[in-house]
C-alpha cells in the first residue's frame, strides 16, 4: 500500500505516543481529540510515573516490578503484556526526562524515585505532584514539532461517534462530530486507534475529568468491539469529596510519607491536630506492618470503607479518614508534593501542611476496557513485529491506554497507568504500521457511498436528538445513574443490589428516550451533544454491572463479601491447605477475563483464559 | 427565599449574534464552586424570572485547575471556574466570557491562537527519536525547580487575557509563551536550539510587544515568575541581536 491512512482518536499520553511512534516512521498521521490535545485527561495524574531504574540501591528490576504488578492485580492481568511495560519502563523514564520533562532531581541531579502502593521500592520517578500534567505537555510539544514538519494534522474539539466497517466486517475509518458547529463527518483510515480513556462519569462523580464519558468506547461495543472485565472499577482510597467531582489526592501523598487514620473514640470532635498519638487509630499502619499505607488501593479503600461504614469510626462519624502530612517539613511538601497540596488548600480551604486532610474513597480507573490482542514469541514474551498487538476483534481497529484492558488485571498499581499509557503507545504504533503492510486493498479503495451511508445515520440520530421535547432532564438522569452506580457498583458489592441495578439500567434506557434536547442550536450545543454520551454511559454501565452481578467471587477491586473466602494467617495451618484447596478451585472457575458483547437486550456475557505463563498465581498478602 | 446564589451571565447564541445577559439563582451549598453553579443550572435551566431557557455553554474538563479548559471572566477578572469558590465573590457573580478569543457559545471560546503561538516560537526539545538513548543530563535541583515552575504552564489564558497589549488584531504571542521560550532555553538540550527560539520572538509580535504592564504574573492561576522570565529574555534578545549582527 502506497501511504496508508492513520487515525489515531485520543490526545491524552497514549495517543500522542502512538502519534509519535506513527510519524517517527515517517507516516502521515490524523488525530482527532474533545479537547485540544493539551487538556486531555492525562494531566490529572498526579504521584509519579513507574520504572525499575534501581536509583537507590534497593536492589529493584524490571522482574520485580512484574511481580508487584501481576501479584497488584490478583493475577488478571496478561502476563506477556505486563512484562513487556516492566521492561520498557525504565528507558521510557529516560525517554520522557529527554523530551524536558521537570522530573524532580536527587543530590548528584539523577532523576529522583519514591515510593507507591503495592511495592516495597522506591520505583516512581515523579514531577512535584503533577507528573502526568507534565507527561503529557511534553509529549503534546513533541507531536506539536510534527504537526509544524507537516507530519501530523490535528482535529481538536471533534468528537468520535463511530466507526465504519465494510462488508467484510473491516475497520476503513471513523465519524465524528465537532462541537462547535455538530457538523458530521467521516474519515477514511487503514488502521483506527482508540485512546479514549476510562470511563469515570459513567458513575457520575469520580475523579476522571469531565471528557471522561466511555462514550466512544461504548460506541465501538455497540458496534461488536468486545469488551473485557468491564466489572473492574478503581476505587481510588484518597479523594477529596466535592459536589462537581471528587479530586484526587494523590497515593504519593502516602509514599512520602502521609499517614491514614481516625480518631480511636469514636465521635471524637477534637481538631486532628489536638489528638493525642496515642489516641489515633492508624488501621493501615496496623493491619498491614509491611506496607502500612501503601497496600494496594484496593486494600486500601475497602479498609477505609470497612472504618467509615461497617465500623462508624469515621470522623464525626461520617464518611471520612485522616489523610496526615503534618509531621512532615512545609519545604519538603512543597518540593515534592506542591500541586496536591494546593488542589486541597483551594478546593477543601485548610493547609495540609498544617491540618490533616479528610478524605474518602472515590471511583478513580477502569481496568477494564475493549479487549485487545497479542501475538506471543517463543519465549512467551509480547512479539514486537505482531501486528496483533493492541489490536480488537474488528480487524483495523485498535485501543491503548485507559480505554484497553490487558495490563492491570483486577486492581492497577499507583503509578503504573501514565507508564501503560506510554509503552502501550510504543507497542501500537509499530503493530498498526504492520496491520497496513499486510493489508489487502486500502480505505480509499472503498466506496465513498458506505462513508456517506454512515455520516447519514448519524445525522439522523442527532436530528432525532435534537428534536427530543420529553420531560427528563438528560443531566438529572445522568446525576441519578451516577448515585445508583456509586452505591451499588463500587467497593461493596451484593448481588441483590446489582441485579437492582440491572434492572433499573434498562428503565433508564426507556427514560432516556424521554429526555429533553433543551438546546436546538449547532453552535457549541452540549446538550445534544451530551444526550448521545448519555446513552451510551447506560449501555457500558450495565457492562459493569452485569460483569459484577455474575461475578461470584473476589478478587482485586471487585469485593462481595458473600463470596469471601477468608485466608488464615499461618501459611502453615491445616486451615490455610483447605484454604488453599478451595482458593485454587474458585481460580479455576473465576481467574478468567469477563467478555462483553452488545446484545439488544443487554450484555451477553462469557469468559475467557488469562494468560498466567510466566508467573503462577499466589494468594495476595500484604501483612 | 435563604441562601440562594445570584448569578448574572453574558451569553451569546453563536459567534455572529449579539451577546445579552440572563439571570439565575441557585441554591447555596458550603464550599461549592462557579462550576456547581453552571451545573446546577443545566439541571434547570430556568431564569431568576422563571422563564425557561437553555443551558449554559462552558469549557470545562478536570475541574482540579491542571487543565486550563474552564477558564472565563468572573467578576472581572479571568480565572478558573473549578478553584473559583462562591464564598470569595460578591453577588451577584458574574460570568463573562474570555475577551480576548472569538465567541463560540456562551462561555465557550477559541484559544487556537495561544496554541499557534506555542509552534511559532518552538516550543519544544527537538530530540533524537524514541527509542532508548539512557538518560538525560543531570540537572541540580536548584535549576529543576526554576524550570518546573514554568512547565505548569495550562495555556489557559488568563495572562493574555489581562494583558493590554494582547488583542485581537495584535499578533502578539503573549506571555504565555514567552514563558514557554524561557524554560526551554533553560533546559540542558534545549539550550542547543536557543537562537531558533530567540529570533522567533525577536520579530513582529514577540517580545518588543510586551508593555511591562505585569498583569500576567499576577493573575496567574499557577504563580508562574511570567516578568521574571520575560526580564530575562529581554536580555538574551539583546545579545542575540548582537550576535546576529556579527554573524553577517
Amino acid at each position: 500500500m502506497a501511504q496508508p491512512k492513520f487515525l489515531v482518536v485520543g490526545g491524552g499520553l497514549a495517543g500522542l505516543m502512538t502519534v509519535i511512534k506513527l510519524a517517527e516512521a515517517g507516516h502521515h498521521v490524523d488525530i482527532f481529540s474533545v479537547v485540544p490535545c493539551k487538556r486531555s485527561h492525562s494531566v490529572c495524574a498526579q504521584g509519579g510515573i513507574n520504572g525499575a531504574v534501581n536509583t537507590k540501591g534497593e536492589g529493584d528490576s524490571p522482574d520485580i516490578h512484574f511481580y508487584d504488578t501481576v501479584k497488584g492485580g490478583d493475577f488478571l492481568a496478561h502476563q506477556p503484556f505486563c512484562k513487556d511495560m516492566c521492561y520498557k519502563a525504565p528507558a521510557v523514564v529516560y525517554l520522557m526526562d529527554r523530551m524536558g520533562v521537570t522530573f524532580n532531581r536527587t543530590p548528584e541531579g539523577l532523576l529522583d524515585f519514591r515510593r507507591f502502593g503495592g511495592t516495597l521500592y522506591n520505583r516512581t520517578a515523579f514531577a512535584g505532584a503533577t507528573t502526568g500534567q507534565q507527561l503529557l505537555y511534553a509529549l503534546d510539544e513533541q507531536v506539536r514539532r510534527f504537526e509544524v514538519d507537516g507530519l501530523v494534522k490535528k482535529y481538536e474539539n471533534l468528537e468520535y461517534l463511530g466507526m465504519v466497517k465494510d462488508d467484510n466486517g473491516v475497520c476503513r475509518g471513523i465519524v465524528t462530530t465537532n462541537l462547535d458547529t455538530l457538523e458530521i463527518e467521516s474519515y477514511k483510515g487503514d488502521a483506527v486507534i482508540l485512546a479514549t480513556g476510562g470511563p469515570g462519569l459513567v458513575f457520575g462523580r469520580s475523579t476522571n475529568s469531565m471528557i471522561n464519558t466511555g462514550s466512544a468506547a461504548s460506541s465501538a461495543y455497540q458496534q461488536g468491539v468486545k469488551y473485557a472485565n468491564g466489572e473492574f472499577v478503581q476505587i481510588h482510597p484518597t479523594a477529596i469529596p466535592g459536589y462537581d467531582k471528587l479530586r484526587l489526592m494523590s497515593e504519593s501523598a502516602r509514599g512520602e510519607g502521609g499517614r491514614i487514620w481516625v480518631p480511636r473514640k469514636k465521635g471524637d470532635e477534637r481538631a486532628p491536630g489536638d489528638i493525642p498519638e496515642s489516641e489515633r487509630y492508624y488501621f493501615l499502619e496496623e493491619k498491614y506492618p509491611r506496607f502500612g499505607n501503601l497496600v494496594p488501593r484496593d486494600i486500601a479503600a475497602q479498609e477505609i470503607y470497612d472504618i467509615c461504614v461497617n465500623q462508624e469510626s469515621g470522623i464525626s462519624g461520617g464518611n471520612m479518614v485522616y489523610l496526615d502530612l503534618t509531621h512532615i517539613p512545609r519545604e519538603e511538601l512543597d518540593r515534592k508534593l506542591a500541586g496536591i497540596m494546593e488542589i486541597y488548600e483551594k478546593f477543601a480551604g485548610d493547609d495540609p501542611r498544617d491540618i490533616a486532610m479528610k478524605i474518602f474513597p472515590a471511583v478513580h480507573y477502569s481496568m477494564g476496557g475493549l479487549w485487545v490482542d497479542y501475538e506471543k514469541t517463543p519465549d512467551g514474551l509480547l512479539d514486537p513485529k505482531s501486528p496483533l498487538n493492541h489490536m480488537t476483534n474488528i480487524p483495523g481497529f485498535f485501543a491503548v491506554g485507559e480505554v484497553d484492558y490487558q495490563y492491570h488485571g483486577a486492581n492497577r498499581l499507583g503509578a503504573n497507568s501514565l507508564l501503560s499509557c506510554l509503552t502501550g503507545g510504543l507497542v501500537a504504533g509499530p503493530a498498526m504500521v504492520e496491520y497496513c503492510n499486510n493489508l489487502k486493498g486500502s480505505a480509499d479503495d472503498v466506496s465513498s457511498q458506505l462513508f456517506e451511508s454512515e455520516e447519514k445515520k448519524w445525522q439522523e440520530r442527532f436530528e432525532a436528538i435534537k428534536s427530543m421535547d420529553g420531560d427528563e432532564n438528560p443531566y438529572k438522569l445522568h446525576q441519578e445513574m451516577g448515585e445508583l452506580m456509586i452505591r451499588n457498583c463500587t467497593i461493596v458489592r451484593n448481588n441483590k443490589d446489582l441485579s437492582d441495578t440491572v434492572d433499573s439500567l434498562n428503565d433508564y434506557t426507556e427514560r432516556w428516550k424521554k429526555c429533553d434536547s433543551l438546546d436546538t442550536g449547532k453552535a457549541r450545543n452540549h446538550s445534544v451533544l451530551f444526550i448521545n454520551q448519555l446513552w451510551n454511559m447506560i449501555e457500558l454501565a450495565k457492562v459493569v454491572a452485569k460483569g459484577a452481578l455474575l461475578r461470584d467471587e473476589c478478587r482485586g477491586s471487585h469485593l462481595k463479601p458473600d463470596c469471601k473466602l477468608d485466608q488464615p494467617k499461618d501459611v502453615k495451618s491445616p486451615e490455610y491447605e483447605a484454604f488453599l484447596k478451595t482458593w485454587k478451585e474458585l481460580n479455576k472457575k473465576w481467574l478468567k477475563t469477563t467478555i462483553a458483547q452488545w446484545v439488544e437486550d443487554g450484555p451477553k456475557i462469557s469468559y475467557e483464559e488469562v494468560d498466567t505463563s510466566l508467573i503462577e498465581p499466589v494468594p495476595r498478602r500484604y501483612d | 427565599m435563604a441562601n440562594m446564589v445570584k448569578i448574572k451571565i453574558k451569553r451569546q447564541k453563536d459567534q455572529r449574534s449579539e451577546p445579552y445577559w440572563e439571570e439565575f439563582q441557585v441554591d447555596y451549598q458550603p464550599n461549592m464552586n462557579v462550576i456547581t453553579l453552571l451545573q446546577e443550572i443545566q439541571r434547570n435551566p430556568v431564569t431568576t424570572d422563571g422563564r425557561k431557557t437553555t443551558p449554559v455553554s462552558w469549557d470545562c474538563s478536570c475541574l482540579e485547575e491542571v487543565c486550563g479548559a474552564c477558564t472565563m471572566v468572573i467578576n472581572g477578572e479571568a480565572q478558573q471556574a473549578c478553584s473559583a469558590l462562591v464564598d470569595k465573590f460578591e453577588q451577584p457573580i458574574i460570568l463573562e466570557p474570555m475577551r480576548k478569543f472569538p465567541i463560540i457559545h456562551d462561555l465557550v471560546v477559541n484559544r487556537q491562537r495561544m496554541f499557534d503561538a506555542l509552534k511559532k516560537v518552538k516550543a519544544w526539545i527537538p530530540i533524537d527519536g524514541t527509542y532508548d538513548l539512557g538518560p538525560g543530563p543531570r540537572q541540580a535541583s536548584a535549576d529543576q525547580e526554576e524550570m518546573y515552575l514554568y512547565s505548569r504552564c495550562m495555556t489557559c489564558g488568563c495572562c493574555v487575557d489581562s494583558c493590554p497589549q494582547y488583542t485581537p488584531d495584535s499578533e502578539f504571542v503573549g506571555p504565555s509563551a514567552l514563558g514557554q521560550v524561557f524554560l526551554f532555553n533553560q533546559n540542558p538540550t534545549g539550550k542547543f536550539n536557543k537562537d531558533e527560539r530567540l529570533n522567533a520572538i525577536m520579530g513582529i509580535g514577540g517580545i518588543q510587544d510586551c508593555g511591562n504592564a505585569q498583569n500576567c504574573v499576577r493573575v496567574c492561576p499557577k504563580e508562574i515568575p511570567l516578568t521574571t522570565g520575560i526580564a530575562k529574555l529581554n536580555g538574551a534578545t539583546l545579545s542575540q541581536a548582537v550576535k546576529n549582527l556579527l554573524k553577517k
